[in-house]
């Protein structure tokens, strides 16, 4: 009697330190995992900086505002790539955040409710397209398009006026800054629309119901109510938008044409630092001439880091704000 | 008086029917941009499907060809991409949901797999580059595959916290209170309320990265050739359509479009099916 007794709490008590001992592996199992997002960051970081050492060391600071980029020479400068980059970005937000925007206010105040939900789908589905896939077709189809129709329109409009003169200037290839920024708007399209859509959302029925008691149209709704009410998240969206568009690769590639000057013309070809990199890195032979496209990417990944981080920033305080 | 409000009204009007437009005008300039591209790959890339796509490998320039080893090859790195980035990402989504929440460290990696979730994809492949390809003096599937499981973790991770705090506490605390310890309660309990969750997180990695070019390029590279070998260049779709679309070969070109089309279909499909699946239990992300 007394034997069975003490051997099942024996046994009580194993089972209960097994239990304990799983409970610890597993703890740490999954906090060693978790630190292994943060260590990742680190080894980017770390790995970007190492590469791009020696370009750093041999051109300074004027890497970043010199514009040759001469392999045979192996002078290196980054401001070509660091212009079309911006420019494009710049671009594909000019005509990407009223679209989004728009889209948002159809959704939230126009739609018919059966409609709702395909249309957001759709746009959300925009998102889902490969990167490669609008590349192919900017290249294929908008680019060709663009050449034939609109940019001797552009060239021919805009001769003869100061300042959107050299704006709209030389032949018109079809591929080029103007191009890789009109994909790059319809690629922040389904980013910037998603979110807003979300944070328009969440804007009480009752402030809304208020201004149009008031006998507010609309727009005055959406102007004076809505937007104020969710400024920061979709400033948020945007940035995030914006953080894509900076770092966007492949799309860029096949339509900006891959010259690394910087020309007042949007239309004439130019390139980005993604599109340096994925064009350039395999055959890039010589110590310095890898280093420095290393260095472009470690120049991109700190401006995308900045953009994002303010972006999340910007969309945690909104959700504090809301009290989530 | 009476007659300044009602031009004062009709102003109003007029610029909220104005704006009323520009914001339909901007959903449908949407929707023609998704028809737009999907009709042309579909026009384009319909015409070239046939079964050799499927059963002949890529071919030399000016002669006919198909996809196989490059649909082989994207397969194979997205599943060991799949293989190395979902456990890891179930673990760390695992740990900021239940032993850490809450915690400082639980915050720094929300933030941080929040930045590493849109940061651009270029850059993950030039750090495999440093640390895999350099070192091993030559390109691999391997080097491709961990450039893909790097973009599979955020993806995870988000997707896993998210969906194990839907889990009610009410839950957990029952079987807490039926002696269940943690790690039970954590593997019986809430991994099985969250399953539909954790399979459309891992479906959703799965599309993110198929389609995925830029951290492949000089990672794996791509490969002539039927190559199984995990520790030489592997062929795989997004480059053959990169180097295939550029080049100046129709037999290339029409190719292309067709890998193009599959991509699409692929990562569609995935896509649809993640969000039927995350329908029922409300998924909000």
């Amino acid at each position: 009697m007394n034997t069975v007794a003490s051997t099942t709490a024996g046994s009580n008590s194993s089972a209960l330190s097994r239990n304990k001992l799983l409970d610890n592996l597993l703890r740490i199992l999954t906090r060693s995992a978790a630190i292994a997002v943060l260590v990742m960051l680190g080894g980017v970081i770390l790995s970007l900086i190492e590469g791009s050492l020696p370009a750093l060391k041999t051109f300074g600071l004027s890497f970043v505002h010199t514009e040759s980029w001469n392999p045979v020479t192996e002078k290196f400068g980054a401001a070509a790539p660091i212009y079309g980059t911006l420019m494009t970005s710049l671009i594909a937000m000019l005509i990407g955040i009223p679209l989004s925007i728009g889209i948002a206010i159809f959704i939230t105040e126009l739609c018919p409710p059966k409609l709702k939900r395909p249309i957001s789908t759709a746009i959300e589905l925009l998102a889902g397209i490969p990167s490669i896939i609008y590349g192919i077709w900017g290249l294929f189809v908008l680019a060709p398009l663009l050449q034939k129709y609109v940019q001797p329109v552009l060239i021919n409009t805009f001769d003869g006026v100061p300042g959107l003169q050299n704006l709209f200037a030389g032949p018109p290839y079809g591929i080029g800054i103007l191009t890789a920024g009109l994909i790059l708007s319809i690629m922040v399209l389904p980013f910037i629309t998603s979110i807003t859509r979300d944070v328009f959302e969440t804007v009480p029925p009752m402030l809304k119901e208020s201004a149009y008691g008031l006998g507010c149209t609309t727009w005055e709704v959406v102007r004076h109510v809505v937007l104020p009410f969710t400024k920061t998240g979709v400033i948020g969206g945007v940035m995030l938008g914006l953080g894509r568009a900076l770092g966007e690769t492949m799309a860029v590639t096949f339509v900006i044409g891959n010259a690394h000057r910087i020309s007042s013309s949007l239309l004439a070809p130019g390139t980005t630092i993604s599109a340096s990199i994925a064009n350039e890195f395999t055959e890039a032979d010589g110590e310095l001439y890898t280093s420095s496209l290393i260095a472009l990417g470690l120049i991109l990944f700190v401006i995308t880091f900045i953009v994002l981080a303010a972006a999340r920033l910007m969309l945690a305080r909104m959700r504090r704000a809301e009290g989530k | 008086m009476n007659n300044l409000d009602m031009t004062l009204y009709r102003r109003r009007r007029l610029k909220n029917r104005a704006a009323m437009v520009l914001s339909v005008g901007a959903a449908g300039a949407g929707m023609v941009a998704l028809v737009w591209i999907l009709a042309t790959l579909f026009l384009k890339g319909a015409s070239g499907v046939s079964l050799s796509v499927l059963t002949q490998m890529t071919p030399p320039p000016g002669s006919d060809g198909g996809l196989l080893n490059a649909i082989f090859g994207s397969v194979v790195q997205t599943l060991i991409a799949t293989l190395i980035g979902t456990p890891v990402g179930i673990l760390a989504g695992t740990y900021m949901a239940e032993y850490g929440r809450n915690t400082k460290l639980t915050m720094v990696v929300r933030f941080i797999n929040d930045v590493l979730l849109s940061a651009p994809s270029i850059v993950v492949g030039l750090f495999v580059y440093e640390i895999m390809v350099q070192p091993m003096g030559h390109f691999s599937a391997w080097a491709g595959s961990v450039a893909l499981a790097i973009l599979v973790l955020p993806v995870v991770v988000r997707t896993t916290e998210d969906m194990l705090l839907l889990v009610p506490d009410s839950l957990r605390e029952a079987a807490s209170a039926l002696g269940a310890p943690r790690w039970m309660v954590i593997q019986r309990v809430c991994y099985r309320a969250a399953r539909a969750g954790l399979i459309t997180g891992t479906l959703l990695a799965v599309a993110r990265v198929s389609g995925e070019t830029a951290p492949l390029l000089f990672t794996s590279l791509n490969n002539q050739f039927w190559s199984t070998n995990m520790n030489a260049p592997m062929a795989n779709l997004p480059v053959v359509i990169f180097q295939f679309a550029l080049s100046p070969y129709e037999d290339w070109q029409r190719l292309a479009w067709v890998g193009a089309l599959l991509i699409t279909l692929t990562v569609l499909f995935l896509n649809i099916i993640a969000r039927s699946l995350s329908k029922p239990s409300g998924g909000e992300r």
